[in-house]
């Protein structure tokens, strides 16, 4: 296990090539090979994904910026990393990253951000909801495949993304998978047997809020990896900012990964889409 | 000329003819990300820092920004440190930049503006200063550039504090962005800058509400291209100091349709967000169609290149 939480990214963007996309219940899986950056991201960080062709002229004459999106998995290929995003399309960009075949140019930078601190004080408590069930899964793959990961998913056609973990508990707004319930209260439950934990979550603001809180009120350790619509994800354009303690951070350089103590409220606005 | 030997600005010898956008590039943030590289390969001939103010700033409540066709709008709201914040802690790492450094200053009234020119001015790091009298995001500045006379009086107030050249950026949210240049040249600026972003909104599809914290912010990208385009040419047609044309450049034959326009520099802003490298290829593509077109019309083509 290694405790540094930051790989760094070669300057500039490079093109990889998609390896493989397939449907994933409600969601996509594309896999990217990456033959120009390093094969050790963090679990917690990201990427910038553009498509090589056909980026813009979609709805709205969008997409136009490049969409930031959490590794799930990385393997080591060769010369280069296959690289998993799971995606749930909810716009123009991901509408053009989930038509992206074998074979398109993706263009990529990073790893970018802090990921999750990988080096827990009692047992490590992975939570994930929806698609934020992404660098949870690349938490997993560093940790160890024994340490379950609690997933919450809206239905049964999302609750497929949990195929991809080596130990799940899954449950669903609708009952439609596993229990149905919201994920906050699996973590409460664990958390209440148990509370000498790091928790470690992703997922929708609301959810994210409601974990927070969870831990804050039982002085438990959170780390939290949020979402905010990002248009460099280098720092260079301040638009990511969540507030925190210490006044506005950006998320793409002082996160995605953030310690729930420097946060008052992690329910930030909804990312642009 | 050769492209290659590079350009002078005001006085001061670049290596070539594109900067960045103030505000659009943090070199301190992104040496962090990509470490020593970001020197070795750094992407403008110059650089141009965010603007600073006296006092510190948060900048404006999230969301900040939106995508628009081709582009995005922003309303950031200008955070830094304010000014001794950015003298002892960024001057110094931005000092470490291969390139000479323009530092951006903003004032809410004459004697702040009095006081950033005076402190930056007296550091020799700094090659250049430019005055945002632009940024649409805070009231002062649309009130500032958006009137001749009022940027001729800042500007007549400036002058004597500093021998550094004076670059004025210009808004565009003006009636006339060429007499407001025109007065800045008549009142001692060395160069002026332009386009800042327009003023834009957007409105939440689900709420209808205003999506930007700010409610409104300041559209850049391609989207704004065709616009600056018609200003830095009705600009450069009005003065004779150098202008640094910008607004939605992608490429060099976007950059080199600014040099035709009558830029002497260019920027390159929103770009970067999309490629952290685009300021360099831009100068590269930029100086080839320049070399090509120099050879085709002869020193002819060169001098109305204006460098």
């Amino acid at each position: 296990m290694s405790g540094a939480r930051r790989t760094r990214a070669p300057f500039g963007r490079r093109r990889a090539i998609v390896a493989e996309a397939r449907d994933l219940g409600a969601y996509r899986l594309v896999t990217a090979l990456d033959t120009g950056g390093p094969q050790d991201p963090r679990p917690g960080q990201f990427y910038m994904l553009a498509a090589a062709e056909r980026w813009g002229a979609g709805e709205g004459e969008r997409p136009y910026l490049p969409r930031a999106l959490s590794f799930a998995r990385a393997r080591r290929s060769g010369e280069g990393v296959l690289l998993d995003f799971l995606l749930e399309v909810v716009g123009p960009g991901t509408e053009r990253l989930a038509q992206l075949a074998p074979g398109e140019g993706l263009w990529l930078t990073g790893p970018l951000g802090v990921g999750f601190d990988c080096e827990p004080s009692g047992t490590p408590l992975l939570v994930g909801g929806g698609i934020g069930a992404a660098p949870i899964l690349a938490l997993q793959d560093e940790l160890g495949e024994a340490i379950a990961a609690l997933l919450g998913f809206r239905s049964a056609a999302h609750a497929e993304a949990a195929s991809l973990f080596a130990e799940a508990e899954v449950c669903t707004e609708d009952g439609s998978a596993g229990r149905r319930a919201l994920v906050t209260e699996l973590v409460r439950e664990r958390l209440d047997r148990d509370g000498d934990r790091t928790v470690y979550a992703c997922g929708p603001p609301a959810m994210l809020e409601a974990v927070r809180a969870l831990c804050a009120e039982r002085d438990v350790r959170a780390q939290l990896a949020l979402e905010a619509g990002m248009a460099c994800g280098y720092g260079a354009c301040f638009g990511c900012v969540v507030p925190a303690r210490s006044g506005y951070v950006r998320l793409c350089v002082d996160g995605p990964v953030l310690d729930a103590s420097e946060l008052t409220d992690a329910g930030v606005p909804e990312a642009g889409r | 000329m050769s492209e290659r030997r590079g350009i002078e600005l005001c006085g001061v010898p670049l290596r070539g003819r594109v900067l960045n956008g103030s505000g659009t590039f943090d070199a301190i943030a992104a040496h962090r990300v990509f470490g020593d590289e970001l020197y070795e390969r750094f992407p403008f001939d110059a650089f141009v820092s965010k603007t600073i103010t006296l006092a510190p700033r948060q900048g404006n409540p999230p969301p900040r920004l939106w995508e628009t066709p081709a582009g995005l709008i922003n309303s950031i709201g200008l955070p830094n440190r304010g000014l001794q914040g950015f003298l002892a802690s960024d001057l110094p790492r931005l000092a470490e930049l291969p390139v000479p450094l323009v530092v951006s200053v903003m004032g809410f009234s004459l004697d702040e503006l009095e006081r950033l020119v005076r402190a930056v001015s007296e550091r020799d790091e700094v090659a250049m200063l430019e005055l945002n009298f632009s940024c649409p995001n805070v009231e002062t500045g649309l009130i500032m550039g958006a009137d001749a006379g009022e940027t001729a009086r800042a500007v007549e107030r400036l002058r004597p504090l500093t021998e550094k050249p004076l670059i004025v950026k210009l808004t565009p949210n003006a009636t006339d962005p060429a007499a407001v240049g025109a007065a800045a040249e008549g009142a001692g600026a060395d160069a002026l800058s332009l386009i800042n972003t327009l003023k834009g909104m957007a409105f939440d599809p689900r709420s209808g509400r205003p999506w930007l914290g700010a409610v409104t912010g300041g559209v850049s990208g391609p989207a704004v291209r065709a616009v600056a385009l018609q200003q830095v040419h009705a600009v450069a047609a009005r003065v004779a100091i150098p202008v640094i044309g910008m607004g939605g450049i992608q490429s060099g034959r976007d950059a080199a349709d600014f040099v035709a326009a009558g830029a002497t520099a260019v920027a390159v802003g929103t770009e970067s967000f999309r490629d952290p490298e685009a300021g360099a290829r831009v100068g590269r593509e930029l100086a080839a169609l320049l070399e090509e077109r120099g050879a085709e019309s002869g020193a002819g083509g060169a001098a109305r290149l204006g460098a």
